[in-house]
C-alpha cells in the first residue's frame, strides 16, 4: 500500500493492520470516514442514521484496548450496519415510516459480535422497506443511488450498504439477503457480498421479513474481508431456534489453497435466455481466468430454478404477512391519527406506515395462506422449495462449486422498474433459489458491462462450504483487480 | 321423548413453569401490569421465540399420564388474528401436529369408571388481557399474561350431561395438580374449559350442529352454562327452530349464554408452520427419562389401596382426590400397620370435614401425618377412647404438641388395668345392690346404668370393652 494512499482508499484487511501497527488510530479513521461521509451522503443517501459522538466515543474505546495490546482484526475498524439490525439506542427504522421514530432498547445478536469484537459502529444504512425490494428504491428514505452512475439503483435490498462500501465511505457493511437482498446489489455496485448457510449468523435482533429464509452476511471489497467479518458474525445464538450449533470454524482458513481440480459447476438454465449479453461476456471472461487457476467447469442443470421466483412470491410474502402483524400501532412505532374505532386504527396506521411494495406483499400473504387457497399455494410452494433443494443435491454430486452470473443485468436505471413489479422480481432469478435452499451464496466482482456498471459472479456452495467459496473468490482476486476497482468520487 | 345431550370440552391449563413459553419472563401471578412482560413478550422488532422445556416436559407427562401417544416430531404453528392484546398478531400454538394424541381419562361413574376418550393435547402460549374498566373511553393493555404456557387438552364429543362434564372437568383438573403440571388455580385463570355442546333426540342420530361456550372458569358456571345451553337448544328445535352454529359466553348473572360471533364471521386464522421454530422433537429417551420420574398416578393407587389395604372402593377415592391427601394419608397409614381402615376413616371424617369447616387444604392442615398417626396409635393400643382421642385432636389442632404430650399431662389415659378397673366395677355393684338385682331379674337395660356409672368413676377413661368385659363377668350376664 502507498502511504500517501486515504485512509477510504484502503480495505479492511489494510486497515486493520495500520491499526495494529498503531500508525492510525482509530478515532482518526472514524474522523476521516465521517467526513467523506458528510460530503457523499447528501448524493448517494446510503446512510439513513448517523450519530457521530456515539461513533467516535466507539473508536476512542477501541484506541484504549488496542492500546492495552488486547485489539483483535476488527478493533478499531469502522462497520455500516444494515438499517434492519436493531442496535441499543440507535433509531432503527428498517427503511419503514412504520418505524421511523423507533429506538431499539437492545442489540442484534450480529451487533453485539461485533461490539464485542471492538469494531466501530458507523451509522445505518438504507435499504429497501423491510428489505423487500432489489432497487432501494421502496425505501420511505428515498432511493440510494450508485456509486458508479447517479442514475443507476445500487440494487437491493442492502443498497445502502452496498453502495456505502463501493463509494469507500466504509470499508465493511452488514447485510442481509433474503432472495439476493445481498448479493444483487454487491454485484451491482461491483463489491463482494456473501450470504452464509442458512442458520450460520444469528437472526436475534434482526427485522424478519420472511424468517425461514432471511440470512444475514458482510459486504466488503474482498474476499480476505469477507472471511474476517464472516469469522465475527457466525455463532450459535440460544435466542434463535433456528441458530445451528457447529464448532467454530475460521473461514479465512483455506484462501490460499490452489485450485487446481477443483470442479465448477455451471448451470445450463443461468447461462440461457434472459441474461445479458455484457453480464454473460464478464461471467465467460471469469470463467476463463479460473480454468487458467487449475479449475474444470462442468455443466450441471438447476430445472426448477424457473420455479424459483413463483415459489418465493408465495412463501416469502406469506411468512412476511405474519411477520409484519406486530406493526399495528398499538404498542410501539407509527400509529394513525384520531382513530375512530380499532379496526380504523389498524387499517389506516397500516395503510399509511407501510409503503406500497410492503402493503402488496402483505395481501399476497394474507391471500396464500387463506383458508380454501392454502394448499395450491403455500402447501404446493413449500413442495417445490423442497424440489429445488434437490437440484442443487444432485449438483453438487458432479461439482465442488456453482458459478453463474449474480443478477442478469448490470444496474438499471433508477424508476426504470419500479413500475412493474414482476420486471423487478426477475432481477433476483439467479439469486433466489439459493435462499430457498438454504444454501451460502456469494457475488464477487468480475468486470464491467453496458455503460460501464460492474458485473457480479455468483459463487454457491453446498452446505458450510463458506471457506471453500472464500478461498475460490481470494485466489481469483489475486489474479483480477476488479475488486479493487473504485468508482470516480462523486461531490 | 328424552333429548341426548352432547359435549366436548377443551381446557386450557396453565403449566407451573416459572417462565413463559417462548420467554424468559416470569409467569407469576398478580405482578405490576407489563412489568413480566419482556422485549419478545411485546413482539418488539426483531425479537424470536425460543421453546420452554419444561413446559414440553409437562405436556409430555400429561401424555404419558392419560396413555395418549406422544409425537416424536410436533410443529408449532402460527395463529393469525389482529387484537390488542395479541402482541405480535398471531399466537403460537399446535396445529397440525400436536405434541399429545389420544389418550383417555377414568371418571368415576355410578358404577365405577368411565373412560372418557381424549381428541389430543396441544402447547401454546396465552395472548394479554384487555382492560376495558378503568380507563374512561379507553382499554388498557396488560401483557403479563402473554406468552405465558397453556396446554390445550381436547376430549372427544363424548360426554352426555353436564354433571359428567364437571365429573371429567375435576378429575382432569386433579390430575394435572397430581402430576405437578399446573396448579389449577381457577381464580387466576390456570384452567378454563371452553364447552361444546349439541343435542340430539337419539344416540343413533348423528351429531347435531354445536355451539361453543367459552372461558368457563368454575365447575359451578361450566354446569349451569352447559344445563342452560342444552336447554336452549332442545326448546329452540321444538319450537321448529334451528341450531346455529356460533360461540357464545355465559352470564352467570342471568344464567344464560348468549351469542359472540357465529361462523360466518368467525376468524379465518391462515394457520402455517412458525418459521421461527423448528419441528418439535420428542426422543424416546426423553420420554423414558420423563416416565422414570412419574408418580404413581390416581388410579394405580386407588387400586392399590383398595387391593393392599382392604379399603373400599370409595374410600380409595376419596383418599386419592389430591396428591397432598393421598401422600398425607400414605405417611400415616405407614405408621399405622395394619390400621389403614382406621387411619382413614379418620382422614375422611375428622381431619377432611375441620378443613372444609375452616376452608383449608390439607396442605395447610395444622396437624401432620407424623402428629396425626401418633394419636391414631393411641386408638389403636387402647391408651384413649375414639371419644377421648377427639378430645385430643382438638388441642393438635390448635397447638404444636404431639398426641402423647396431650394425653400425658390432661391424664387422658385410659384406664386398661383391669385390677384397677375390677376394684371400681366391685365398688359400684356393692353400692347399688337394688340395680343388682333388677338385671338379675331379667332387666338387660340396666346394664348401660352400670356401664356409665363406670365411665363417671374413671371420669371416662376406662377403657369400654374392658369396663363392659368385666361387667359381664361380674354380673354373670355372659352365662
Amino acid at each position: 500500500m502507498s502511504p500517501r494512499a486515504e485512509l477510504h482508499e484502503l480495505d479492511l484487511t489494510e486497515l486493520s493492520a495500520l491499526l495494529a501497527a498503531r500508525q492510525v488510530s482509530s478515532e482518526e479513521l472514524a474522523q476521516a470516514l465521517l467526513a467523506r461521509i458528510a460530503t457523499q451522503n447528501g448524493d448517494l443517501n446510503a446512510f439513513i442514521t448517523l450519530d457521530p459522538d456515539a461513533t467516535l466515543a466507539q473508536a476512542r474505546a477501541a484506541d484504549a484496548r488496542i492500546g492495552r495490546g488486547e485489539g483483535g482484526v476488527l478493533t478499531g475498524i469502522p462497520v455500516a450496519h444494515k438499517d434492519i439490525f436493531c442496535a441499543s439506542g440507535w433509531r432503527t427504522t428498517c427503511g419503514s415510516r412504520m418505524l421511523e421514530e423507533f429506538t431499539a432498547p437492545y442489540d442484534a445478536t450480529v451487533v453485539e459480535h461485533f461490539n464485542d469484537a471492538g469494531a466501530v459502529f458507523l451509522g445505518k444504512t438504507n435499504m429497501d422497506e423491510f428489505a423487500m425490494g432489489s432497487s432501494n428504491e421502496s425505501s420511505w428514505f428515498g432511493p440510494v443511488r450508485n456509486p458508479w452512475d447517479r442514475n443507476a439503483v445500487p440494487g437491493g435490498s442492502s443498497g445502502g450498504s452496498a453502495a456505502a462500501v463501493a463509494a469507500r465511505l466504509c470499508p465493511a457493511a452488514t447485510g442481509t439477503d433474503t432472495g439476493g437482498s445481498i448479493r444483487q446489489p454487491a454485484a451491482l455496485t461491483g463489491i463482494c457480498g456473501l450470504k452464509p448457510t442458512y442458520g450460520l449468523v444469528s437472526r436475534y435482533g434482526m427485522i424478519a421479513f420472511a424468517s425461514s429464509l432471511d440470512q444475514a452476511g458482510p459486504l466488503a471489497r474482498s474476499a480476505a474481508d469477507l472471511a474476517v467479518l464472516l469469522d465475527t458474525m457466525v455463532g450459535f445464538d440460544p435466542r434463535d431456534s433456528t441458530s445451528l450449533e457447529r464448532p467454530v470454524e475460521h473461514y479465512g482458513r483455506a484462501l490460499d489453497r490452489p485450485l487446481e481440480g477443483m470442479r465448477l459447476g455451471l448451470p445450463r438454465e443461468y447461462f440461457a435466455e434472459g441474461l445479458d449479453a455484457d453480464v454473460a461476456r464478464a461471467v465467460d471472461e471469469a470463467l476463463v481466468t479460473l480454468r487458467g487457476l487449475g479449475c474444470e467447469t462442468v455443466e450441471v442443470s438447476l430445472p426448477n430454478t424457473r420455479l424459483s421466483i413463483p415459489v418465493y412470491y408465495v412463501l416469502a410474502p406469506a411468512e412476511a404477512s405474519s411477520n409484519l402483524a406486530r406493526y399495528d400501532g398499538a404498542r410501539y412505532g407509527y400509529r394513525a391519527q384520531e382513530p375512530r374505532d380499532l379496526a380504523d386504527l389498524y387499517s389506516r396506521t397500516r395503510a399509511e406506515g407501510f409503503g406500497a411494495e410492503v402493503r402488496r406483499r402483505i395481501l399476497v400473504g394474507t391471500y396464500v395462506l387463506s383458508h380454501g387457497y392454502y394448499d395450491a399455494y403455500y402447501l404446493k410452494a413449500q413442495q417445490i422449495r423442497r424440489l429445488i433443494a434437490r437440484d442443487f443435491d444432485a449438483a453438487f454430486s458432479t461439482c465442488d462449486l456453482i458459478l453463474g452470473p449474480t443478477s442478469p443485468s448490470v444496474a438499471f436505471d433508477l424508476g426504470e422498474r419500479s413500475a412493474d413489479p414482476v420486471q423487478m422480481y426477475l432481477s433476483d432469478i439467479y439469486t433466489i433459489a439459493v435462499n430457498l435452499a438454504g444454501l451460502p451464496g456469494m457475488s464477487i466482482p468480475a468486470g464491467f458491462g453496458a455503460k460501464g456498471r460492474p458485473v457480479g459472479l455468483q459463487v454457491i456452495g453446498n452446505y458450510f462450504d463458506e471457506a471453500r467459496m472464500l478461498n475460490l473468490a481470494h485466489r481469483f482476486q489475486q489474479a483480477t483487480d476488479w475488486h479493487r476497482r473504485a468508482p470516480a468520487s462523486g461531490a | 321423548m328424552p333429548w341426548q345431550i352432547v359435549i366436548g370440552l377443551e381446557t386450557h391449563a396453565q403449566l407451573s413453569t416459572r417462565s413463559k413459553m417462548f420467554s424468559g419472563s416470569s409467569t407469576a401471578f398478580g405482578a405490576e401490569p407489563n412489568r413480566q412482560a419482556s422485549a419478545v413478550d411485546i413482539a418488539l422488532p426483531g425479537v424470536l421465540p425460543v421453546a420452554n422445556r419444561g413446559a414440553v416436559e409437562r405436556a409430555i407427562r400429561f401424555g404419558l399420564a392419560v396413555g395418549g401417544s406422544i409425537r416424536r416430531r410436533s410443529v408449532f404453528a402460527r395463529k393469525n388474528y389482529f387484537y390488542p392484546d395479541l402482541p405480535k398478531g398471531y399466537q403460537i400454538s399446535q396445529y397440525e401436529l400436536p405434541i399429545i394424541e389420544g389418550g383417555a381419562l377414568l371418571i368415576p361413574a355410578a358404577d365405577g369408571e368411565r373412560s372418557i376418550p381424549l381428541t389430543r393435547a396441544h402447547l401454546e402460549e396465552d395472548a394479554g388481557k384487555s382492560l376495558h374498566e378503568d380507563f374512561q373511553g379507553a382499554t388498557g393493555i396488560d401483557l403479563n399474561r402473554a406468552g405465558t404456557p397453556l396446554l390445550e387438552i381436547v376430549t372427544e364429543p363424548a360426554l352426555t350431561s353436564a354433571e359428567e362434564a364437571v365429573s371429567y372437568a375435576r378429575a382432569l383438573h386433579a390430575l394435572l395438580r397430581w402430576i405437578d403440571v399446573c396448579d389449577g388455580n381457577m381464580q387466576e385463570g390456570s384452567f378454563r374449559c371452553d364447552a361444546n355442546v349439541s343435542v340430539r333426540r337419539n344416540a343413533s342420530d348423528p351429531l347435531g350442529t354445536r355451539c361453543e361456550i367459552k372461558n368457563l372458569n368454575s365447575f359451578r358456571f361450566l354446569e349451569q352454562a352447559i344445563r342452560h345451553e342444552a336447554r336452549r337448544q332442545i326448546e329452540l328445535i321444538e319450537d321448529g327452530g334451528r341450531v346455529r352454529q356460533e360461540t357464545r359466553l355465559y352470564d352467570p348473572d342471568r344464567d344464560e349464554t348468549r351469542p359472540m360471533r357465529s361462523k360466518e364471521d368467525a376468524h379465518d386464522y391462515r394457520y402455517f408452520p412458525d418459521p421461527d421454530l423448528l419441528p418439535l422433537e420428542v426422543t424416546p429417551d426423553w420420554v423414558e427419562s420423563v416416565r422414570a420420574q412419574m408418580p404413581e398416578l390416581p388410579a394405580a393407587m386407588r387400586s392399590r389401596l383398595a387391593g393392599e389395604l382392604g379399603l373400599a372402593a370409595y374410600d380409595a377415592a376419596i383418599l386419592t382426590g389430591s396428591r397432598e391427601l393421598a401422600r398425607y394419608f400414605e405417611a400415616i397409614a405407614s405408621r399405622l400397620p395394619g390400621n389403614a381402615k382406621l387411619a382413614a376413616n379418620w382422614v375422611m371424617g375428622e381431619i377432611l370435614g375441620r378443613l372444609n369447616r375452616e376452608g383449608l387444604e390439607i396442605g395447610a392442615c395444622p396437624v401432620d401425618a407424623a402428629r396425626l398417626a401418633g394419636l391414631l396409635a393411641r386408638v389403636a393400643d387402647g391408651t384413649v377412647s375414639g371419644k377421648t382421642a377427639k378430645e385430643v385432636l382438638d388441642a393438635l389442632w390448635s397447638g404444636t404438641e404431639t398426641a402423647d404430650e396431650v394425653i400425658q399431662a390432661r391424664g387422658l389415659t385410659q384406664i386398661s388395668d383391669s385390677g384397677e378397673l375390677e376394684v371400681i366395677i366391685d365398688g359400684i355393684l356393692a353400692q347399688n345392690p337394688a340395680q343388682v338385682a333388677e338385671f338379675r331379674g331379667g332387666k338387660q337395660k340396666v346394664f348401660g346404668f352400670f356401664v356409665g356409672a363406670a365411665m363417671k368413676a374413671t371420669r371416662g377413661k376406662g377403657n369400654p370393652a374392658q369396663v363392659n368385659a368385666l361387667l359381664r363377668r361380674k354380673l354373670g350376664a355372659d352365662a
